[in-house]
Protein backbone atom coordinates (compact mmCIF):
# COMPACT_ATOMS: atom_id res chain seq x y z
CA UNK A 1 0.00 0.00 0.00
CA UNK A 2 1.23 3.72 -0.63
CA UNK A 3 1.96 5.84 1.81
CA UNK A 4 -0.78 8.31 2.62
CA UNK A 5 1.24 12.43 3.49
CA UNK A 6 -1.21 13.66 6.47
CA UNK A 7 -1.22 17.30 6.81
CA UNK A 8 0.50 18.24 10.00
CA UNK A 9 -2.36 19.80 12.27
CA UNK A 10 -1.97 21.23 16.02
CA UNK A 11 -2.94 19.73 19.53
CA UNK A 12 -5.83 21.26 19.76
CA UNK A 13 -7.28 19.92 17.14
CA UNK A 14 -6.24 16.70 18.25
CA UNK A 15 -8.66 17.61 21.46
CA UNK A 16 -11.34 18.25 19.45
CA UNK A 17 -11.00 15.01 17.55
CA UNK A 18 -10.47 13.05 21.15
CA UNK A 19 -13.61 14.90 22.89
CA UNK A 20 -15.99 14.26 19.86
CA UNK A 21 -14.79 10.63 20.12
CA UNK A 22 -15.56 10.49 23.53
CA UNK A 23 -19.30 12.57 22.95
CA UNK A 24 -20.00 10.11 19.89
CA UNK A 25 -19.64 6.92 22.11
CA UNK A 26 -19.08 7.39 25.46
CA UNK A 27 -23.32 6.72 26.05
CA UNK A 28 -22.70 3.25 24.43
CA UNK A 29 -19.56 2.69 26.54
CA UNK A 30 -21.68 3.30 29.58
CA UNK A 31 -24.47 1.31 28.64
CA UNK A 32 -22.05 -1.66 27.90
CA UNK A 33 -20.40 -1.00 31.66
CA UNK A 34 -23.50 -0.80 33.10
CA UNK A 35 -24.84 -3.45 31.48
CA UNK A 36 -21.56 -5.46 33.38
CA UNK A 37 -22.77 -3.98 36.84
CA UNK A 38 -24.80 -5.91 39.53
CA UNK A 39 -27.13 -3.52 40.82
CA UNK A 40 -25.45 -3.07 44.02
CA UNK A 41 -22.60 -1.43 41.85
CA UNK A 42 -25.11 0.56 39.72
CA UNK A 43 -26.85 1.84 42.41
CA UNK A 44 -23.35 2.70 45.06
CA UNK A 45 -21.84 6.28 45.22
CA UNK A 46 -18.16 5.02 44.60
CA UNK A 47 -16.62 5.39 41.48
CA UNK A 48 -17.96 3.84 38.32
CA UNK A 49 -14.83 2.46 36.85
CA UNK A 50 -13.99 0.17 39.63
CA UNK A 51 -16.05 -3.10 39.35
CA UNK A 52 -15.88 -6.54 38.97
CA UNK A 53 -17.34 -7.36 35.60
CA UNK A 54 -19.87 -9.81 35.60
CA UNK A 55 -22.30 -11.50 32.98
CA UNK A 56 -24.53 -11.74 35.46
CA UNK A 57 -27.23 -9.86 33.92
CA UNK A 58 -26.92 -11.42 30.18
CA UNK A 59 -27.54 -14.89 32.10
CA UNK A 60 -30.98 -13.59 33.78
CA UNK A 61 -32.16 -11.73 30.09
CA UNK A 62 -30.86 -14.82 27.81
CA UNK A 63 -31.92 -17.65 30.84
CA UNK A 64 -33.66 -20.16 28.24
CA UNK A 65 -30.86 -20.67 26.26
CA UNK A 66 -28.51 -21.50 28.60
CA UNK A 67 -26.84 -24.70 28.78
CA UNK A 68 -25.77 -24.68 32.20
CA UNK A 69 -27.44 -23.63 35.24
CA UNK A 70 -26.75 -20.65 36.56
CA UNK A 71 -26.72 -20.36 40.74
CA UNK A 72 -28.67 -16.83 40.37
CA UNK A 73 -31.72 -17.15 38.37
CA UNK A 74 -34.41 -18.58 40.73
CA UNK A 75 -37.13 -17.84 37.73
CA UNK A 76 -36.49 -17.72 34.13
CA UNK A 77 -38.40 -14.83 32.54
CA UNK A 78 -38.37 -16.40 29.15
CA UNK A 79 -39.80 -13.24 27.65
CA UNK A 80 -36.70 -11.70 26.15
CA UNK A 81 -35.06 -15.01 25.03
CA UNK A 82 -38.74 -15.52 22.73
CA UNK A 83 -38.54 -11.95 21.62
CA UNK A 84 -35.17 -12.15 20.34
CA UNK A 85 -35.80 -14.94 18.01
CA UNK A 86 -39.07 -13.49 16.91
CA UNK A 87 -37.14 -10.16 16.20
CA UNK A 88 -34.08 -12.41 14.22
CA UNK A 89 -36.67 -14.24 12.37
CA UNK A 90 -38.83 -11.07 11.40
CA UNK A 91 -35.89 -9.00 11.02
CA UNK A 92 -33.88 -11.56 8.47
CA UNK A 93 -37.00 -12.78 7.00
CA UNK A 94 -38.61 -8.50 5.56
CA UNK A 95 -34.72 -8.20 4.86
CA UNK A 96 -34.54 -11.16 2.02
CA UNK A 97 -37.83 -10.70 0.55
CA UNK A 98 -37.21 -7.04 0.78
CA UNK A 99 -34.24 -7.54 -1.31
CA UNK A 100 -35.55 -10.21 -3.70
CA UNK A 101 -38.80 -7.94 -4.67
CA UNK A 102 -36.87 -4.77 -4.66
CA UNK A 103 -34.46 -5.73 -7.33
CA UNK A 104 -36.39 -7.08 -9.76
CA UNK A 105 -38.53 -4.21 -9.53
CA UNK A 106 -35.80 -1.78 -9.82
CA UNK A 107 -34.34 -3.57 -12.56
CA UNK A 108 -37.66 -3.73 -14.64
CA UNK A 109 -37.73 0.17 -13.95
CA UNK A 110 -33.99 0.45 -15.21
CA UNK A 111 -34.08 -1.75 -17.97
CA UNK A 112 -37.16 -1.47 -19.79
CA UNK A 113 -38.02 2.08 -18.92
CA UNK A 114 -40.87 1.95 -17.23
CA UNK A 115 -40.86 5.39 -15.54
CA UNK A 116 -38.48 7.72 -15.19
CA UNK A 117 -35.61 8.25 -12.38
CA UNK A 118 -37.46 11.48 -11.38
CA UNK A 119 -41.54 9.23 -10.87
CA UNK A 120 -39.47 6.88 -8.75
CA UNK A 121 -37.33 9.69 -6.41
CA UNK A 122 -40.32 11.86 -5.72
CA UNK A 123 -42.58 8.35 -4.98
CA UNK A 124 -38.98 7.22 -2.52
CA UNK A 125 -39.52 10.74 -1.16
CA UNK A 126 -43.15 10.47 -0.57
CA UNK A 127 -43.25 7.25 0.95
CA UNK A 128 -40.26 8.73 2.96
CA UNK A 129 -42.33 11.38 4.79
CA UNK A 130 -45.26 8.95 5.86
CA UNK A 131 -44.46 8.58 9.49
CA UNK A 132 -44.63 5.33 10.75
CA UNK A 133 -47.73 6.48 13.16
CA UNK A 134 -49.47 7.29 10.42
CA UNK A 135 -50.06 3.36 9.36
CA UNK A 136 -50.86 2.68 12.88
CA UNK A 137 -54.29 3.31 12.94
CA UNK A 138 -55.16 1.76 9.44
CA UNK A 139 -52.53 -0.73 9.52
CA UNK A 140 -53.99 -1.93 13.00
CA UNK A 141 -57.40 -1.89 11.46
CA UNK A 142 -56.84 -3.64 8.42
CA UNK A 143 -54.76 -6.40 10.12
CA UNK A 144 -57.43 -7.60 12.41
CA UNK A 145 -60.33 -6.77 10.85
CA UNK A 146 -59.66 -7.95 7.26
CA UNK A 147 -56.20 -9.87 6.88
CA UNK A 148 -56.72 -11.18 9.93
CA UNK A 149 -52.92 -11.53 10.63
CA UNK A 150 -52.74 -9.51 13.61
CA UNK A 151 -50.78 -11.34 16.36
CA UNK A 152 -48.57 -13.02 13.17
CA UNK A 153 -45.11 -12.62 12.73
CA UNK A 154 -46.12 -12.95 8.93
CA UNK A 155 -48.24 -9.44 9.68
CA UNK A 156 -45.28 -7.70 11.38
CA UNK A 157 -43.25 -9.09 8.19
CA UNK A 158 -45.28 -7.27 5.56
CA UNK A 159 -45.36 -4.17 6.93
CA UNK A 160 -41.94 -3.86 6.88
CA UNK A 161 -41.45 -5.05 3.21
CA UNK A 162 -43.89 -2.82 2.03
CA UNK A 163 -42.22 0.55 4.30
CA UNK A 164 -38.71 -0.75 3.07
CA UNK A 165 -39.16 -0.81 -0.69
CA UNK A 166 -39.31 2.56 -2.09
CA UNK A 167 -35.99 3.36 -0.46
CA UNK A 168 -34.33 -0.21 -1.51
CA UNK A 169 -35.60 -0.29 -5.31
CA UNK A 170 -34.68 3.49 -5.26
CA UNK A 171 -31.11 2.74 -4.09
CA UNK A 172 -30.49 -0.43 -5.70
CA UNK A 173 -31.99 1.67 -9.23
CA UNK A 174 -28.69 3.64 -9.03
CA UNK A 175 -26.44 0.69 -9.01
CA UNK A 176 -28.39 -1.42 -12.01
CA UNK A 177 -28.06 2.03 -14.05
CA UNK A 178 -24.07 1.42 -13.80
CA UNK A 179 -24.29 -2.25 -14.74
CA UNK A 180 -22.86 -2.11 -18.96
CA UNK A 181 -26.40 -2.75 -20.93
CA UNK A 182 -23.58 -4.65 -23.61
CA UNK A 183 -22.52 -7.42 -20.46
CA UNK A 184 -26.66 -8.42 -20.55
CA UNK A 185 -26.48 -8.22 -24.70
CA UNK A 186 -23.70 -10.54 -24.71
CA UNK A 187 -25.42 -12.83 -22.13
CA UNK A 188 -28.60 -12.97 -24.18
CA UNK A 189 -26.95 -13.77 -27.45
CA UNK A 190 -25.38 -16.50 -25.87
CA UNK A 191 -28.90 -17.97 -25.58
CA UNK A 192 -29.65 -16.63 -21.74
CA UNK A 193 -33.03 -16.23 -20.76
CA UNK A 194 -34.06 -12.72 -19.04
CA UNK A 195 -34.13 -14.05 -16.00
CA UNK A 196 -30.94 -16.06 -16.12
CA UNK A 197 -29.37 -12.60 -17.29
CA UNK A 198 -30.74 -11.01 -14.16
CA UNK A 199 -29.74 -13.76 -11.60
CA UNK A 200 -25.68 -14.63 -13.01
CA UNK A 201 -25.26 -11.16 -14.59
CA UNK A 202 -26.53 -8.35 -12.71
CA UNK A 203 -27.19 -9.72 -9.78
CA UNK A 204 -23.30 -10.21 -8.72
CA UNK A 205 -22.01 -6.83 -10.05
CA UNK A 206 -24.52 -4.78 -8.30
CA UNK A 207 -23.23 -6.65 -4.20
CA UNK A 208 -22.52 -3.06 -2.69
CA UNK A 209 -25.60 -1.67 -3.55
CA UNK A 210 -27.51 -5.16 -2.49
CA UNK A 211 -25.23 -4.71 1.08
CA UNK A 212 -26.31 -1.22 1.66
CA UNK A 213 -29.66 -2.01 0.87
CA UNK A 214 -29.53 -5.26 3.35
CA UNK A 215 -28.16 -3.17 6.27
CA UNK A 216 -30.35 -0.03 5.81
CA UNK A 217 -33.81 -2.72 5.43
CA UNK A 218 -32.26 -5.01 8.21
CA UNK A 219 -31.90 -2.35 10.64
CA UNK A 220 -35.47 -1.02 10.39
CA UNK A 221 -37.10 -3.77 11.07
CA UNK A 222 -34.53 -4.75 13.73
CA UNK A 223 -35.80 -1.55 15.37
CA UNK A 224 -39.18 -1.05 14.54
CA UNK A 225 -41.48 -0.44 18.10
CA UNK A 226 -44.42 1.11 17.00
CA UNK A 227 -45.89 -0.83 14.24
CA UNK A 228 -44.80 -4.14 15.97
CA UNK A 229 -46.40 -2.62 19.32
CA UNK A 230 -49.65 -2.46 17.79
CA UNK A 231 -49.52 -5.73 15.36
CA UNK A 232 -47.69 -8.32 18.05
CA UNK A 233 -49.31 -10.69 20.70
CA UNK A 234 -47.35 -12.11 23.14
CA UNK A 235 -45.61 -14.98 21.01
CA UNK A 236 -44.64 -12.45 18.55
CA UNK A 237 -43.21 -9.52 20.33
CA UNK A 238 -40.28 -8.24 19.50
CA UNK A 239 -37.26 -7.11 21.36
CA UNK A 240 -38.01 -3.29 21.07
CA UNK A 241 -41.50 -4.15 22.45
CA UNK A 242 -39.87 -5.87 25.21
CA UNK A 243 -37.61 -3.55 26.21
CA UNK A 244 -40.59 -0.87 26.29
CA UNK A 245 -43.06 -3.26 28.23
CA UNK A 246 -40.15 -3.28 30.92
CA UNK A 247 -39.01 0.43 31.23
CA UNK A 248 -43.01 0.99 32.24
CA UNK A 249 -42.90 -1.37 35.76
CA UNK A 250 -42.59 0.79 38.66
CA UNK A 251 -38.95 -0.68 39.47
CA UNK A 252 -36.44 -0.68 36.57
CA UNK A 253 -33.57 -3.76 36.78
CA UNK A 254 -30.89 -1.13 35.32
CA UNK A 255 -28.42 -3.80 34.62
CA UNK A 256 -30.84 -6.44 32.85
CA UNK A 257 -32.22 -3.71 31.04
CA UNK A 258 -28.95 -2.45 29.72
CA UNK A 259 -28.25 -6.02 29.02
CA UNK A 260 -31.25 -6.62 26.91
CA UNK A 261 -31.06 -2.88 25.11
CA UNK A 262 -26.86 -3.93 24.73
CA UNK A 263 -28.26 -6.98 22.73
CA UNK A 264 -30.30 -5.64 20.09
CA UNK A 265 -27.51 -2.79 19.54
CA UNK A 266 -25.13 -5.15 18.83
CA UNK A 267 -26.41 -6.46 15.70
CA UNK A 268 -26.38 -2.52 14.22
CA UNK A 269 -22.90 -2.19 15.77
CA UNK A 270 -21.09 -4.61 13.91
CA UNK A 271 -22.63 -3.97 10.42
CA UNK A 272 -21.41 -0.50 10.85
CA UNK A 273 -18.00 -1.93 11.92
CA UNK A 274 -17.90 -4.48 8.81
CA UNK A 275 -19.71 -1.88 6.35
CA UNK A 276 -19.58 1.39 7.44
CA UNK A 277 -18.24 2.68 3.56
CA UNK A 278 -21.66 1.24 1.89
CA UNK A 279 -23.65 2.54 5.10
CA UNK A 280 -21.94 6.09 3.96
CA UNK A 281 -22.62 4.78 0.56
CA UNK A 282 -26.84 4.42 1.04
CA UNK A 283 -26.96 7.63 3.21
CA UNK A 284 -25.36 10.07 0.81
CA UNK A 285 -26.37 8.26 -2.74
CA UNK A 286 -29.73 10.27 -2.15
CA UNK A 287 -28.40 14.24 -1.20
CA UNK A 288 -25.13 13.89 -3.18
CA UNK A 289 -26.04 12.20 -6.46
CA UNK A 290 -29.52 14.00 -6.53
CA UNK B 1 -43.49 -15.90 -30.94
CA UNK B 2 -43.69 -17.56 -27.67
CA UNK B 3 -40.06 -15.93 -26.26
CA UNK B 4 -41.28 -12.31 -27.80
CA UNK B 5 -44.32 -12.75 -25.92
CA UNK B 6 -42.38 -14.02 -22.83
CA UNK B 7 -40.41 -10.46 -23.27
CA UNK B 8 -43.43 -8.44 -23.51
CA UNK B 9 -44.50 -10.36 -20.22
CA UNK B 10 -40.76 -9.83 -18.14
CA UNK B 11 -41.18 -6.34 -17.04
CA UNK B 12 -44.38 -6.81 -15.87
CA UNK B 13 -43.05 -10.32 -13.89
CA UNK B 14 -40.07 -8.27 -12.29
CA UNK B 15 -42.57 -5.71 -11.29
CA UNK B 16 -45.62 -7.21 -10.47
CA UNK B 17 -44.11 -8.06 -6.64
CA UNK B 18 -43.34 -4.94 -5.13
CA UNK B 19 -46.41 -3.24 -7.01
CA UNK B 20 -48.72 -5.75 -4.93
CA UNK B 21 -47.03 -5.39 -1.52
CA UNK B 22 -46.90 -1.92 -2.13
CA UNK B 23 -50.71 -1.43 -2.83
CA UNK B 24 -51.99 -4.00 -0.27
CA UNK B 25 -49.57 -2.86 2.65
CA UNK B 26 -48.77 0.99 1.75
CA UNK B 27 -51.29 2.33 -0.59
CA UNK B 28 -54.13 0.79 0.71
CA UNK B 29 -53.76 1.51 4.71
CA UNK B 30 -53.03 5.22 3.82
CA UNK B 31 -56.47 5.30 1.68
CA UNK B 32 -58.11 3.50 4.47
CA UNK B 33 -56.79 6.25 6.91
CA UNK B 34 -57.95 8.94 4.70
CA UNK B 35 -61.46 7.40 5.54
CA UNK B 36 -61.06 6.52 8.80
CA UNK B 37 -60.52 9.84 9.90
CA UNK B 38 -64.17 11.13 8.67
CA UNK B 39 -65.66 8.00 11.14
CA UNK B 40 -65.94 7.61 14.97
CA UNK B 41 -64.50 4.48 15.51
CA UNK B 42 -63.23 2.67 18.27
CA UNK B 43 -61.00 -0.68 18.13
CA UNK B 44 -63.81 -3.01 19.09
CA UNK B 45 -65.44 -2.12 16.13
CA UNK B 46 -65.36 -3.21 12.73
CA UNK B 47 -65.02 -0.77 10.57
CA UNK B 48 -67.87 -0.93 8.57
CA UNK B 49 -70.04 -0.10 12.18
CA UNK B 50 -68.44 3.15 12.63
CA UNK B 51 -70.82 5.92 12.58
CA UNK B 52 -69.88 8.53 9.76
CA UNK B 53 -69.17 11.83 10.84
CA UNK B 54 -67.56 13.74 8.32
CA UNK B 55 -65.25 16.32 9.00
CA UNK B 56 -65.94 16.47 12.88
CA UNK B 57 -62.58 14.98 13.96
CA UNK B 58 -61.16 17.29 12.06
CA UNK B 59 -62.98 20.82 13.11
CA UNK B 60 -62.51 18.87 17.16
CA UNK B 61 -59.47 18.80 16.98
CA UNK B 62 -59.26 22.82 16.02
CA UNK B 63 -60.39 23.17 19.00
CA UNK B 64 -58.50 20.73 21.38
CA UNK B 65 -56.12 22.60 23.49
CA UNK B 66 -53.73 19.33 23.96
CA UNK B 67 -54.10 18.78 20.68
CA UNK B 68 -52.52 22.34 19.46
CA UNK B 69 -50.35 22.04 22.39
CA UNK B 70 -48.89 18.63 20.96
CA UNK B 71 -49.11 20.39 17.64
CA UNK B 72 -46.82 23.43 18.90
CA UNK B 73 -44.49 20.86 20.61
CA UNK B 74 -43.58 19.21 17.35
CA UNK B 75 -42.85 21.90 15.52
CA UNK B 76 -40.97 23.44 18.10
CA UNK B 77 -39.48 20.41 18.56
CA UNK B 78 -38.53 20.13 14.71
CA UNK B 79 -37.11 23.69 14.29
CA UNK B 80 -34.99 23.85 17.36
CA UNK B 81 -33.43 19.65 16.53
CA UNK B 82 -33.17 20.99 13.11
CA UNK B 83 -31.26 24.29 13.50
CA UNK B 84 -29.11 22.76 16.41
CA UNK B 85 -27.65 19.92 13.99
CA UNK B 86 -27.39 21.84 11.08
CA UNK B 87 -25.02 24.26 12.48
CA UNK B 88 -23.04 21.68 14.68
CA UNK B 89 -22.60 19.42 11.50
CA UNK B 90 -21.84 21.51 8.89
CA UNK B 91 -19.40 23.60 11.63
CA UNK B 92 -17.99 20.14 12.09
CA UNK B 93 -17.48 19.17 8.77
CA UNK B 94 -15.89 22.26 7.64
CA UNK B 95 -13.57 22.19 10.64
CA UNK B 96 -12.78 18.31 9.96
CA UNK B 97 -12.41 18.69 6.05
CA UNK B 98 -8.50 17.88 6.33
CA UNK B 99 -6.16 15.05 5.72
CA UNK B 100 -5.72 13.49 8.47
CA UNK B 101 -5.12 9.91 10.00
CA UNK B 102 -8.04 7.97 10.93
CA UNK B 103 -10.81 9.74 9.23
CA UNK B 104 -12.34 7.00 8.10
CA UNK B 105 -12.29 5.03 11.77
CA UNK B 106 -13.97 8.63 13.08
CA UNK B 107 -16.85 8.08 10.62
CA UNK B 108 -17.64 4.55 11.61
CA UNK B 109 -17.89 6.12 15.34
CA UNK B 110 -19.99 8.69 14.08
CA UNK B 111 -22.73 6.69 12.42
CA UNK B 112 -23.08 4.19 15.56
CA UNK B 113 -25.52 6.56 16.81
CA UNK B 114 -27.80 6.21 14.20
CA UNK B 115 -27.53 2.94 13.66
CA UNK B 116 -28.71 1.75 16.79
CA UNK B 117 -32.24 1.68 18.00
CA UNK B 118 -34.06 4.51 18.89
CA UNK B 119 -35.78 2.51 21.71
CA UNK B 120 -31.57 1.93 23.16
CA UNK B 121 -30.91 5.30 22.31
CA UNK B 122 -33.94 6.79 24.65
CA UNK B 123 -32.83 3.80 27.49
CA UNK B 124 -29.08 4.65 26.80
CA UNK B 125 -30.32 8.41 28.03
CA UNK B 126 -32.63 7.61 30.41
CA UNK B 127 -30.37 5.86 32.58
CA UNK B 128 -28.20 9.06 32.32
CA UNK B 129 -30.61 11.58 33.10
CA UNK B 130 -31.35 9.57 36.03
CA UNK B 131 -32.20 11.80 39.07
CA UNK B 132 -29.92 10.19 41.41
CA UNK B 133 -27.69 7.07 39.42
CA UNK B 134 -27.56 9.08 36.17
CA UNK B 135 -24.12 10.17 35.36
CA UNK B 136 -24.72 13.87 34.78
CA UNK B 137 -26.36 14.68 38.28
CA UNK B 138 -23.41 12.61 39.98
CA UNK B 139 -21.13 14.60 38.42
CA UNK B 140 -22.99 17.64 39.01
CA UNK B 141 -22.89 16.42 42.63
CA UNK B 142 -19.25 15.37 42.94
CA UNK B 143 -18.25 19.13 41.96
CA UNK B 144 -21.23 20.30 44.24
CA UNK B 145 -23.59 21.86 42.06
CA UNK B 146 -27.45 21.38 42.62
CA UNK B 147 -28.77 18.32 40.66
CA UNK B 148 -31.20 19.27 37.85
CA UNK B 149 -34.80 17.43 37.52
CA UNK B 150 -33.86 16.24 33.63
CA UNK B 151 -36.84 14.88 33.20
CA UNK B 152 -39.10 15.88 35.80
CA UNK B 153 -39.42 19.34 35.06
CA UNK B 154 -41.57 20.17 31.71
CA UNK B 155 -38.52 22.91 30.07
CA UNK B 156 -35.69 20.34 31.85
CA UNK B 157 -37.53 17.52 29.93
CA UNK B 158 -37.76 19.35 26.66
CA UNK B 159 -34.01 20.16 26.50
CA UNK B 160 -32.91 16.44 27.75
CA UNK B 161 -34.74 15.90 24.55
CA UNK B 162 -33.71 17.67 22.01
CA UNK B 163 -29.75 16.61 23.63
CA UNK B 164 -30.04 13.38 22.98
CA UNK B 165 -31.91 13.37 19.16
CA UNK B 166 -28.75 16.23 18.58
CA UNK B 167 -27.08 13.31 19.96
CA UNK B 168 -28.04 10.97 17.59
CA UNK B 169 -28.45 12.71 14.43
CA UNK B 170 -25.91 15.72 14.22
CA UNK B 171 -23.73 12.63 12.84
CA UNK B 172 -26.03 12.92 9.73
CA UNK B 173 -25.51 16.21 8.85
CA UNK B 174 -21.87 15.58 9.36
CA UNK B 175 -21.47 12.87 6.96
CA UNK B 176 -23.80 14.56 4.23
CA UNK B 177 -21.70 17.87 4.41
CA UNK B 178 -18.67 16.33 4.64
CA UNK B 179 -19.43 14.01 1.61
CA UNK B 180 -20.24 17.11 -0.02
CA UNK B 181 -17.67 19.34 0.69
CA UNK B 182 -15.35 16.78 -0.60
CA UNK B 183 -16.70 16.39 -3.86
CA UNK B 184 -16.29 20.40 -4.73
CA UNK B 185 -14.38 20.85 -7.39
CA UNK B 186 -10.61 21.76 -6.29
CA UNK B 187 -9.93 24.33 -8.91
CA UNK B 188 -12.80 26.95 -7.63
CA UNK B 189 -10.41 26.07 -3.91
CA UNK B 190 -7.72 26.94 -5.14
CA UNK B 191 -8.52 30.17 -7.33
CA UNK B 192 -9.81 31.45 -4.01
CA UNK B 193 -6.34 30.60 -2.51
CA UNK B 194 -4.50 32.23 -5.27
CA UNK B 195 -6.48 35.12 -4.94
CA UNK B 196 -5.70 35.10 -1.25
CA UNK B 197 -9.14 34.38 0.51
CA UNK B 198 -8.57 34.15 4.08
CA UNK B 199 -10.29 30.49 5.92
CA UNK B 200 -13.33 32.40 6.57
CA UNK B 201 -13.90 34.35 3.35
CA UNK B 202 -13.25 30.95 1.56
CA UNK B 203 -15.90 29.14 3.62
CA UNK B 204 -18.34 32.33 3.24
CA UNK B 205 -18.21 32.96 -0.16
CA UNK B 206 -17.16 29.76 -1.86
CA UNK B 207 -17.55 26.66 -0.04
CA UNK B 208 -21.00 27.23 1.33
CA UNK B 209 -22.75 28.46 -1.61
CA UNK B 210 -21.52 25.58 -4.16
CA UNK B 211 -22.54 22.93 -0.74
CA UNK B 212 -25.99 24.80 -0.89
CA UNK B 213 -27.86 22.78 -3.21
CA UNK B 214 -26.76 19.17 -0.64
CA UNK B 215 -27.38 21.31 1.97
CA UNK B 216 -30.66 22.14 1.84
CA UNK B 217 -31.65 18.41 0.90
CA UNK B 218 -30.05 17.60 4.12
CA UNK B 219 -32.16 20.06 5.65
CA UNK B 220 -35.23 18.83 4.20
CA UNK B 221 -34.08 14.79 5.20
CA UNK B 222 -33.65 15.76 8.37
CA UNK B 223 -36.85 17.56 8.83
CA UNK B 224 -38.89 15.17 7.47
CA UNK B 225 -37.43 12.58 9.95
CA UNK B 226 -37.48 15.21 12.83
CA UNK B 227 -41.19 15.18 12.57
CA UNK B 228 -41.56 11.01 12.76
CA UNK B 229 -39.06 10.65 15.81
CA UNK B 230 -41.00 9.10 18.45
CA UNK B 231 -39.53 6.01 20.39
CA UNK B 232 -37.01 8.22 22.45
CA UNK B 233 -39.16 10.40 23.85
CA UNK B 234 -41.29 7.70 24.54
CA UNK B 235 -38.72 6.22 26.70
CA UNK B 236 -37.40 8.81 27.92
CA UNK B 237 -40.85 10.94 28.85
CA UNK B 238 -43.35 9.38 26.89
CA UNK B 239 -44.53 12.99 26.27
CA UNK B 240 -44.60 14.13 29.91
CA UNK B 241 -44.49 16.28 32.15
CA UNK B 242 -47.59 17.01 31.35
CA UNK B 243 -47.60 17.50 27.52
CA UNK B 244 -43.90 19.43 27.64
CA UNK B 245 -42.63 16.97 25.24
CA UNK B 246 -45.89 15.33 23.57
CA UNK B 247 -45.02 15.16 19.80
CA UNK B 248 -47.86 14.62 17.32
CA UNK B 249 -46.73 11.09 16.77
CA UNK B 250 -46.86 10.66 20.06
CA UNK B 251 -50.32 11.89 20.36
CA UNK B 252 -51.43 9.96 17.94
CA UNK B 253 -50.41 6.55 19.04
CA UNK B 254 -52.08 7.51 22.80
CA UNK B 255 -55.07 8.86 20.95
CA UNK B 256 -55.16 5.24 19.23
CA UNK B 257 -54.15 2.78 21.92
CA UNK B 258 -55.02 4.69 25.42
CA UNK B 259 -58.01 6.74 24.43
CA UNK B 260 -59.24 4.09 22.01
CA UNK B 261 -60.43 6.64 19.37
CA UNK B 262 -59.24 5.26 16.10
CA UNK B 263 -61.21 8.00 14.17
CA UNK B 264 -59.66 11.18 16.19
CA UNK B 265 -56.24 9.49 15.31
CA UNK B 266 -56.23 9.06 11.64
CA UNK B 267 -57.19 12.69 11.20
CA UNK B 268 -54.38 13.91 13.69
CA UNK B 269 -52.03 11.68 10.91
CA UNK B 270 -53.54 13.29 8.07
CA UNK B 271 -52.85 16.78 9.80
CA UNK B 272 -49.60 15.69 10.02
CA UNK B 273 -49.29 14.40 6.79
CA UNK B 274 -50.65 17.72 5.51
CA UNK B 275 -48.19 19.67 7.33
CA UNK B 276 -44.96 17.48 5.93
CA UNK B 277 -46.23 17.73 2.18
CA UNK B 278 -46.48 21.00 2.37
CA UNK B 279 -42.86 21.54 3.87
CA UNK B 280 -41.67 19.18 1.28
CA UNK B 281 -43.36 21.14 -1.14
CA UNK B 282 -42.45 24.56 -0.37
CA UNK B 283 -38.69 23.32 0.50
CA UNK B 284 -38.80 22.03 -3.28
CA UNK B 285 -40.31 25.27 -4.79
CA UNK B 286 -38.16 27.21 -3.05
CA UNK B 287 -34.68 24.67 -4.60
CA UNK B 288 -36.26 25.60 -8.01
CA UNK B 289 -36.66 28.92 -7.14
CA UNK B 290 -33.44 29.27 -6.49
CA UNK B 291 -31.87 27.20 -9.47
CA UNK B 292 -34.11 29.44 -11.98
CA UNK B 293 -32.74 32.78 -10.73
CA UNK B 294 -28.74 31.20 -10.87
CA UNK B 295 -29.71 30.27 -14.37
CA UNK B 296 -31.76 33.63 -14.96
CA UNK B 297 -28.09 35.46 -14.05
CA UNK B 298 -26.02 32.82 -15.86
CA UNK B 299 -27.66 34.02 -19.09
CA UNK B 300 -27.54 37.81 -18.12
CA UNK B 301 -23.64 37.80 -18.10
CA UNK B 302 -23.36 35.49 -20.96
CA UNK B 303 -25.21 38.24 -22.93
CA UNK B 304 -23.22 41.16 -21.24
CA UNK B 305 -20.07 39.66 -22.82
Amino acid sequence: MAEKIYDKQNPAFYALLVALVVMAVGPIVMMLTTSLKLNVDIMSDSSSLLFMPTLRNYETALCDFLWYEAPHIDYCDKTFGRALVNSLIIALVSTVLTLVIGCMAAYALVRFRFMGRDTVSLSTLAMRMVPPAVLLVPVFGIWTFQFQIDGTRAGIILVYVAMNLPFVIWILQSFIVQVPIQLEEAARMDGAGPFQVFFLVVLPLIKPGLAAAAIFTFRVAWNEFLLANALADRNSRTVPVTIVNSITEFDIDWGVIMATGMLLAIPPIIFTFVASRQIITGMTAGAVKG
Amino acid sequence: MQTANANRLTPYLFLAPAALVMAVALLYPIGYMIYASFLDWNPSQRIGEAEFVGLKNYIGLLSDAAFRESFFVTLKFAAVVVTLEMVLGVGLALLLDRNIRGMSVLRTLFILPMMIAPIVVGLMWRYMYHPSVGIFNRTLKSLGFEPVPWLSDGSWAFASVVIADVWQWTPFIFILSLAALQSLPRSAMEAARIDGATGWQQIVYIKLPLMMPVLIVTLLLRLIDAFKVLEVILVLTNGGPGLSTEILSLRISRTASEFRELGEAAAMSNYLLILLVILTFAMFAYNKAVEARAARLRKAAEEDL
